[in-house]
């Protein structure tokens, strides 16, 4: 009496610029499809009500809160996770880099989602004010470190994209 | 030379793996496991007539259905009353699955195993659960009076009355020159980490062994609980907490019925089986904290000194009370802060209500505490005209009485003995960070303008690192790394890097040649938990300890080895040196190689230590008195905790037609003793203070008459945004060491949250002009205070004269 197991619906993803051919239920998550049928378990469940931001993926460079999505909604669709953030050859995006120097975080569990939403953030204002650096992460709960260093990591990441002066970064890689 | 670590703000070595979507966290475990739904109570007070799981067997993937007469054995009795004391007469802990009653709404009363947790959930919704509803009580003023009971075999529906007194305060307060009394009350809160709670369990039938990762403070808590209720002997069991999302309290409980009962189905199905809790069950089947009533009497002098205290109040501790009465207790002995009370007594009731557990969240009992008595000191400075600065100075315990003995017991079972401290120099700190003394014509000229704007001030001692232990271990390898474990947990306070910190400057060696390992059972098995700020003080200190035993032993060998004294050797970058000749050293890696006498070698290095290379005939190759290989194993276990504290001021705005609260400066002076990482502590500190202010102006349990949680989810819960936090936070550090353990440190990781109550009413009573006296407070709240204070003062002018008169009239002053 389950889709679960007679209901597949054969999508394609592609995520962190690898295609994905998976079979999912219509009811699915998309942050239940990438974590527990891709294993890409970067992306973590705060809510699953779309509230606490945790879950945010790019899609097609955008960010949105996988938790809100069915995976068979976004079939087609390139999507980037904490995952893909890093370069190839596993050296640190300047978000990930500036959450290091600034200790932008504690426990890491809502970590996924601010780096996702600050790396699109960047990639649309690669030069924020404070006002706006606290505007970018305004919809994402963290319960560990008073957003204080995230705001600060927000202004050194872009102060490590401009001194590196590469234009093509993880977030217009995904877009 | 080695750098020293200690002190420095190192950047931590957790975080590439967290920021590359590389961390473990419970539910990144056990992709091969079946998956748990559990069926909660949807009513706060029922009998349970019948249960009909029939509709839910023909769900696809469905494995297992267990109810309360599926359980057996231990597993059938109720979860253990985890910290008994003397007063707790009428302790009352749930079963694993309700039996025969519910108690709160979210009271676990099925639990289904299926394929995955989508079918699981499915067959739930099938299970008919038939109850005959019953009166709930809900809220502190329905605990007191009775009328229905929670538990009908607990009277008047109080676990535990208990009482402390130093001197006679109710003789010192009538024969006091001023006495005033306050009535104030704190509403819930919760700790609410971003990761809830999970549990995966993995039986072994082949070893007869069990395997469980859970999202816990305390991995050997939880190993000693599951062992006695599955019948399991210790060394059968494993328990590994993985990378947890935040704890902040409520995952020291244990163990919960899910982490009984997964390891119990793992067994049964010869599956792995994994649960992980939604958010919905967070807030209605976890735990939460602060709800209390309080009343305070007090009297003083003209100068303001305290002559006695008395307090009465009533604590909320939920349907069970399987944490006993540490809150309570914390609330009772921290009320007191840096302060001497003159005769003191304290008085409190522990209430069952018909809704979710009170157990401790970050902060433990302190908030409330700090807040009776910041509350008081502004009602005493109010009523006497004085600055309120001044009289909390005068009430100071001074440097030169510590330590300073309070005659009371504390939430360890020891006398509450403050350390260390320099409370007037803490305070100087503050008003100088705050600009204290400039605060009144800063506030006139604001007035002038038409502005509300207040002030507020609080201070607070904080218990931290309470015993019994902690254990660490360090063992070099013949690679030279340092392995290091302790068997505490860690929820993202940086244990790894604070840790690592200790033993590079202990033994001498890189941290990129350290690794750090907590709350895994088979790394080390004797532990007490991370909570009370304890962790750096507990663990940290054992870490040395145990890194000291391995240096001396280190020296021991490599002087063997290079032929000199240990006194002349010196340990730095990994290699052991003569001191003043270059060139003559060994490194860590062979001494460990050297350590260890070898029948077989198994790669070149380890030739050195093979029989026919090294040893002397006439000796035995390990000493009497030693043991093969470098390694330290040291505990930590004090006579009693030590004492941080700190002060907060912080400067808000109201808006004068919509109440709305506006933070303009948030200040902190803090003192946790030696500081290990700065980065690590002002991260705390910050942390702290964020939900502080959560739990100071918007976050609070709705509960309805009928019990049930209208406002769980984060919708509805106001968890802060960074736009509700302040902009800067402000941080100045004393560091007075502790005389009590070897580096001289005190707890941190509470800090932050404690005085918020306290320091935001202050500051909103400053601006408004009349006393706070409920917390948290909204803008709706402060706009009806305002309407209520404005019709009672009717026809009467408003009051011009500030927080003096409201204290007057708003409590029951009593200048005799």
């Amino acid at each position: 009496m389950s889709e679960d197991s007679t209901a597949g619906h054969r999508i394609v993803l592609t995520v962190n610029g690898i295609e994905h051919r998976v079979a999912v239920p219509a009811r699915r998550l998309l942050s239940d499809c990438l974590r527990h049928d891709l294993g890409l378990t970067g992306t973590h469940v705060g809510c699953e009500h779309g509230v606490c931001g945790a879950c945010t993926v790019l899609v097609g460079g955008v960010p949105m809160r996988s938790c809100l999505l069915l995976a068979v909604s976004v079939d087609g669709e390139r999507i980037t996770t904490v995952e893909g953030l890093a370069g190839p050859q596993g050296e640190l995006s300047p978000v990930q880099q500036a959450f290091a120097d600034c200790h932008g975080l504690q426990c890491g569990f809502c970590t996924p989602g601010f780096l996702t939403t600050i790396t699109a953030g960047l990639a649309e204002n690669p030069d924020p004010t404070p006002e706006q650096a606290r505007e970018l992460i305004g919809g994402n709960l963290c319960r560990c470190t008073g957003y204080q260093n995230i705001v600060a990591a927000v202004l050194r990441a872009a102060e490590l994209t401009r001194e590196a002066q590469q234009p093509e970064d993880a977030g217009e890689a995904a877009s | 030379m080695t750098t020293r670590m200690m002190g420095e703000p190192v950047r931590r070595v957790e975080d590439r793996r967290l920021l590359t979507g590389n961390g473990r966290y419970l539910d990144d475990l056990g992709a091969d496991a079946v998956e748990v739904a559990v069926l909660r109570s949807p009513h706060a007070h029922a009998r349970i007539l019948d249960i009909d799981v029939t509709g839910a067997l023909e769900v696809e993937g469905l494995l297992a259905i267990y109810t309360y007469d599926d359980l057996t054995g231990p597993l059938a009795d109720p979860l253990p009353l985890l910290i008994p004391h003397p007063a707790l007469t009428h302790g009352r802990t749930q079963y694993p699955l309700a039996r025969d009653e519910v108690n709160y709404v979210g009271e676990a009363v099925a639990f289904v195993v299926a394929e995955n947790r989508y079918l699981a959930e499915d067959a739930a919704e099938r299970i008919v659960v038939s109850y005959q509803v019953l009166p709930p009580v809900v809220g502190i003023d329905a605990a007191r009076a009775a009328v229905q009971l929670v538990h009908d075999d607990v009277p008047g529906n109080v676990a535990a009355h208990l009482v402390q007194e130093v001197g006679d305060a109710a003789a010192a307060i009538a024969a006091a020159p001023h006495r005033l009394e306050l009535d104030l009350t704190v509403e819930r809160s919760a700790s609410t980490p971003l990761e809830g709670r999970g549990v995966l369990a993995r039986w072994d039938g082949d070893a007869q062994r069990l395997r469980i990762w859970t999202s816990t403070q305390t991995s050997t808590g939880v190993r000693a609980a599951v062992a006695v209720k599955l019948g399991l002997d210790l060394g059968s069991v494993e328990v590994i907490t993985p990378d947890v999302g935040g704890g902040f309290g409520v995952k020291i409980v244990h163990p919960w019925p899910e982490e009984v009962l997964v390891p119990m189905a793992a067994r049964a199905l010869g599956r792995p089986v994994k649960w992980t809790e939604d958010r919905r069950e967070h807030f209605i089947s976890a735990a939460h904290e602060r709800g209390q009533q309080q009343h305070v009497e007090v009297g003083f002098d003209d100068d303001g000194r305290l002559l006695g205290l008395s307090v009465r109040f009533w604590h909320d501790h939920g349907a069970y009370i399987p944490y006993g009465l540490i809150v309570p207790i914390i609330t009772s002995t921290q009320l007191l802060g840096p302060y001497k009370p003159g005769a003191y007594r304290v008085e409190f009731e522990s209430l069952y209500t018909n809704t979710v557990i009170v157990t401790p969240y970050r902060g433990a009992g302190r908030p409330q505490g700090v807040y009776a008595m910041e509350r008081t000191m502004d009602a005493i400075a109010s009523y006497l005209g004085l600055d309120r600065a001044e009289v909390r100075e005068r009430n100071f315990i001074r440097p030169d009485e510590m330590p300073y003995d309070h005659g009371l017991i504390f939430q360890d079972g020891r006398p509450l003995i403050y350390d260390s401290g320099d409370f007037p120099a803490s305070l100087a700190k503050l008003k100088a960070l705050v600009g204290w003394d400039d605060w009144p014509a800063y506030q006139a000229a604001a007035r002038a303008e038409g502005r509300r704007v207040g002030i507020g001030l609080a201070c607070y001692v904080e218990g931290t690192g309470v015993g019994p232990y902690e254990g660490g271990h360090v063992q070099v390898e013949t690679t030279g790394k340092v392995k290091v474990a302790t068997g505490l947990t860690s929820q993202g306070q940086g244990h790894q890097t604070a840790f690592a910190q200790i033993v590079a400057d202990e033994l001498g060696v890189p941290m990129s040649d350290i690794e750090v390992v907590t709350g895994d059972t088979r790394r080390f098995p004797y532990a007490v938990g991370t909570f009370a700020s304890r962790a750096a003080v507990m663990s940290g200190s054992a870490i040395a300890l145990a890194a000291r035993a391995a240096r001396t032993k280190i020296l021991k060998v490599a002087a063997d080895a290079l032929e000199a004294e240990p006194g002349d050797l010196e340990i730095t970058d990994g290699m052991v040196r003569v001191k003043g000749s270059p060139g003559t050293e060994i490194s860590l890696g062979t001494v460990a190689v050297l350590s260890n006498p070898l029948r077989y070698a198994f790669d070149e290095a380890s030739k050195a230590a093979t029989q026919f290379a090294v040893g002397h005939p006439d000796s035995a190759p390990v000493a009497e008195d030693d043991e093969p290989g470098i390694e330290g194993r040291d505990y930590y276990s004090p006579i009693g905790s030590t004492f941080a504290n700190g002060m907060h001021a912080v400067i808000v705005e109201t808006d004068p037609d919509t109440a709305e609260i506006t933070i303009l400066r948030y200040c902190v002076v803090h003192d946790c003793g030696t500081l290990i990482n700065p980065m690590i502590v002002e991260g705390q500190v910050h942390g702290g203070v964020a939900q502080g202010v959560g739990g100071a102006l918007y976050e609070r349990m709705a509960y309805d008459e009928a019990g049930q949680l209208l406002n769980a989810s984060f919708m509805d819960f106001l968890m802060p945004y960074v736009s509700e936090v302040p902009r800067s936070i402000e941080i100045d550090h004393l560091e007075t060491p502790s005389p009590l353990n070897p580096l001289g440190i005190k707890g941190a990781g509470e800090a932050g949250v404690i005085p918020s109550a306290a320091v935001f009413a202050a500051a909103i009573s400053d601006a408004e002009g009349f006393a706070i006296t409920a917390m948290p407070i909204s803008p709706s709240e402060l706009f009806e205070l305002r309407a209520a204070r404005a019709a009672a003062t009717e026809p009467a002018q408003a009051d011009s004269t500030g927080t003096a008169d409201a204290a007057r009239s708003q409590q029951k002053g009593d200048r005799s």
